[in-house]
């Protein structure tokens, strides 16, 4: 959690982003893909317009976890304002991985790892943040890696089938080759349409 | 308010927007497996492509250069099944050695 708060601060930082507009993203948005994906896109020359809905088609996923962790949780008012907001990847895996061992742990489970997390992560990317600040010429630290490299960290556990692994690679080729003829931005957004085909037809 | 305050505050709003109606509708709403597997895929679409884009284009060009290095570090990394931070350090390495060499 920490190298990859850091990494973000890095990242976004790198890609043109000040250090409170970094910091505001992981504070707001607080959604690790998401972010990166939007730092990514516009750091490629793309639109705002671009860069929100690449950022927004990832962050789909986090209202999924919602509709299961709402029945769960039976939280109202504020505590459901707070629960969607910490409501990510890792709380929703603890809090089903708790599941069996009865509601109160894992509503426990939910709580102590989306606050855990949005501690870190706000923390590590402040630092991030200053830190590719103070550095000058990003290439020089191999930070223009870091970024794929993270994105590349992030897809590799979710590359289960051989379906999965030819999405992947199609996706890839499909955005290169689109690259010199789409608007900046565009390659990208363009392969979640890829998946949705194989999706439906699956 | 220059496009990075834009994408900044979209993203921000959007995001939590897509949290907090996940909250509110019916869970039998999204419970179609079409619906689940195309979540399951879309990361899979957009990260990769982030991949490729972020690794091998430099505005609207491609372009094989340092960061070719860096990719196949963390690749190697996460073959030898590595935590994420050794493959983004890895990764970060092996591209500012080759963007020193060539």
């Amino acid at each position: 959690m920490g190298a990859y708060g850091i990494a973000f601060g890095a990242a976004a930082v790198a890609n043109g982003f000040s250090v409170l507009q970094s910091c505001l993203l992981s504070l707001l948005t607080f959604s690790g893909a998401s972010q990166f994906a939007v730092v990514g896109v516009l750091g490629a020359g793309g639109t705002a317009l671009s860069g929100i809905a690449t950022a927004s088609l990832l962050g789909f996923r986090n209202g999924l976890y919602g509709v299961i962790m709402a029945p769960r949780l039976k939280v109202k008012g504020f505590k459901r304002v707070v629960a969607a907001q910490v409501t990510i990847d890792e709380s929703t895996a603890v809090a089903l991985g708790q599941e069996v061992r009865g509601e109160k742990a894992m509503r426990q489970g939910f709580w102590l790892t989306g606050f855990g997390v949005f501690f870190f992560w706000n923390l590590f990317t402040v630092a991030g943040a200053l830190g590719a600040q103070a550095m000058g010429d990003i290439r020089a630290w191999g930070l223009d890696s870091a970024v794929p490299a993270a994105f590349l960290g992030l897809v590799w556990p979710r590359l289960q089938s051989t379906r999965d692994r030819i999405l992947a690679v199609g996706a890839m080729v499909f955005a290169l080759a689109m690259t010199p003829i789409l608007p900046a931005g565009l390659p990208i957004i363009a392969t979640a349409f890829i998946a949705i085909v194989v999706g439906l037809r699956a | 308010m220059n496009s990075f305050w834009i994408a900044t505050i979209g993203t921000s709003v959007i995001a939590f927007a897509l949290k907090y109606t996940g909250h509110s509708v019916p869970e039998k709403f999204f419970a179609h497996p079409k619906v689940q597997a195309i979540n399951a895929l879309i990361p899979i679409a957009l990260l990769s492509a982030l991949v490729a884009v972020q690794s091998f284009t430099d505005k609207s060009k491609l372009i094989i250069d340092h960061r070719l290095a860096g990719l196949g570090a963390a690749l190697l990394a996460l073959i030898l099944k590595a935590p994420f931070p050794v493959v983004v350090i890895s990764a970060a390495i092996a591209s500012a050695a080759a963007y020193k060499l060539l």
